[in-house]
């Protein structure tokens, strides 16, 4: 479903982001993506969906390859995969609601459809009674909630987190991570990254790939074959 | 479409003092160069209005018989350069002299033979009216042996065609100015309409949107705006005409077509500017 295959990223004023980076993630599966600041992992977030292209390597996302990818193609491939921001990214001058349908109407869904949908999105992360909210009416936890149910409005079939709760209280944060283990659930892939080895502890059951200055240092996944040079 | 004309016209009830400060800036900077249309246009009908007074008149000789005089007639008016040719007798010469110097009306009547000549008028075609032609066909036309003179007022027509000369070379110096300002202000005003709005942008490619649909509610938002601003200079332009043509001097407003163009600049620009800003914002992610 995803892969990276000795992927190096370099950002001309940062310097490499990305050293030889490999990893597969399957369908169905959980992977924090764990690191301090500057770790790379966003950067991997970034090149999953397709708004950076590796400096080298191959990044592989839904039978789609970052060496033949062309820009048309894009839009379509961001729609199967959700993306959640540490900074929730809402438009503050729209509601709940609006913010979700927003992101059904720009990605050409029938007008017929779009509120029911929005609704149902809303009621699934526990939103029903604010769908008339703007964002700097709701709590953070709410916003981050209003940021899973429009990474959702396409039906993909990844969702990537950067960091969902780091913006959050503890009680909100674990919330959210509920939220995001009951997506999971349902048989969606997600990979969230976090700079925050205890929450990754918290649940041994899924997948931690660890990077450090931009390398692979460890992965649960592969224990035994990951050096700190990622080969 | 659809969405794209409804979130057009969203982005104006949004903020509606953005949209409104966008198409003042618009209107201004086209009022500016509607004010120099409406100058440049008047100075030209002036010239053009001189220009109509330019013509050859060929003096004829005394013992010219009708036969020739038709010759005259139709060779004068095969000439490429000649739009209109009018026959003056001996008679009409007199009463016209008698008409419009009423001062020698009885020297006129006290003479026993009529000395003025029988002429030949010639108007030149618009394109024809410069000295260089006005000479070519007043120096043909004396060639005919029954042609006495021929004569065009050669200094006059020369001043007047450097001052058409002066006035293009200003209306075009000026008239670059004022658009080349027109159209930075129209690009700068709707780049930062745009750029207010980038976290929309972003939005939307994240969640996947195409390019193009991104792009056409600012297109149109951008069409919308200079539209605006188009109508606001044409109506500024119209007052101001109505201000100078009632308490200073009358003046011709401008043709429909200018008006259109006017009006038409704004929009034009406003969608050119939009999809430039916006093409800028897309490539960033």
């Amino acid at each position: 479903m995803i892969r990276f295959t000795h992927v190096y990223k370099e950002y001309p004023r940062s310097g490499l982001a990305l050293k030889n980076v490999s990893f597969q993630i399957q369908k169905g599966e959980f992977a924090f993506l764990t690191g301090p600041s500057g770790a790379g992992k966003s950067t991997v977030l970034r090149l999953i969906h397709m708004a950076d292209e590796p400096t080298d390597g191959e990044v592989r996302v839904l039978g789609l390859s970052s060496q033949t990818i062309r820009r048309r193609q894009i839009p379509e491939l961001r729609r199967r995969v959700g993306m959640v921001f540490q900074d929730f990214r809402l438009l503050r001058d729209r509601t709940a609601a609006d913010n979700i349908a927003f992101c059904l109407e720009v990605t050409s869904t029938r007008r017929s459809q779009i509120w029911p949908r929005v609704q149902r999105l809303l009621a699934d992360v526990g939103l029903a009674a604010k769908a008339g909210a703007y964002p700097d009416e709701l709590s953070g936890g709410e916003q981050q909630r209003v940021g899973i149910a429009r990474a959702l409005a396409n039906n993909p079939v990844v969702l990537l987190a950067d960091e969902p709760t780091g913006n959050l209280d503890e009680r909100a944060a674990r919330g959210v991570v509920e939220l995001i283990r009951s997506i999971h659930a349902t048989g969606m892939s997600v990979v969230m990254a976090t700079h925050d080895l205890d929450l990754a502890r918290r649940y041994p059951q899924y997948r931690v790939i660890a990077l450090d200055e931009g390398a692979l240092v460890s992965d649960t996944a592969q224990p035994e074959t990951v050096r700190r040079d990622g080969v | 479409m659809g969405y794209s004309i409804r979130e057009a016209l969203a982005a104006f009830r949004r903020a509606p003092g953005l949209a409104a400060l966008s198409a003042a800036s618009i209107g201004f900077s086209l009022f500016v160069f509607g004010i120099f249309a409406l100058a440049a246009y008047n100075v030209r009908l002036t010239l053009r209005q001189a220009e109509e007074r330019v013509e050859i008149v060929a003096y004829l000789v005394d013992d010219l018989d009708a036969g020739q005089l038709e010759v005259l007639q139709n060779e004068v008016r095969a000439f490429p350069e000649v739009t209109e040719i009018r026959f003056v007798s001996k008679f009409e010469a007199m009463r016209n002299a008698v008409r419009d110097l009423p001062e020698f009306r009885d020297v006129f009547t006290d003479l026993d033979v009529n000395p003025l000549p029988a002429s030949l008028e010639v108007r030149l075609r618009p394109e024809y009216r410069d000295p260089e032609s006005v000479a070519r066909v007043a120096e043909r036309i004396a060639l005919y042996p029954f042609v006495e003179e021929a004569r065009y007022g050669q200094d006059w027509v020369e001043k007047l065609d450097r001052l058409r000369r002066i006035a293009g070379a200003v209306a075009s110096i000026l008239g670059t100015a004022f658009a080349l300002v027109a159209v930075i202000i129209i690009g700068t005003t709707i780049r930062i309409a745009v750029f207010a709005r980038r976290d929309e942008i972003a939005i939307m490619q994240l969640v996947g949107a195409a390019d193009g649909l991104i792009r056409r509610p600012f297109l149109l938002e951008g069409l919308l705006t200079g539209l605006a601003g188009g109508l606001l200079a044409l109506g500024l332009s119209f007052l101001a005409y109505l201000a100078v043509d009632r308490s200073l001097i009358h003046i011709a407003w401008l043709p429909r077509t200018w008006v259109a163009a006017q009006v038409a600049a704004g929009a034009v620009l406003g969608w050119l500017s939009s999809g430039a800003a916006v093409r800028r914002h897309l490539r960033a992610l």
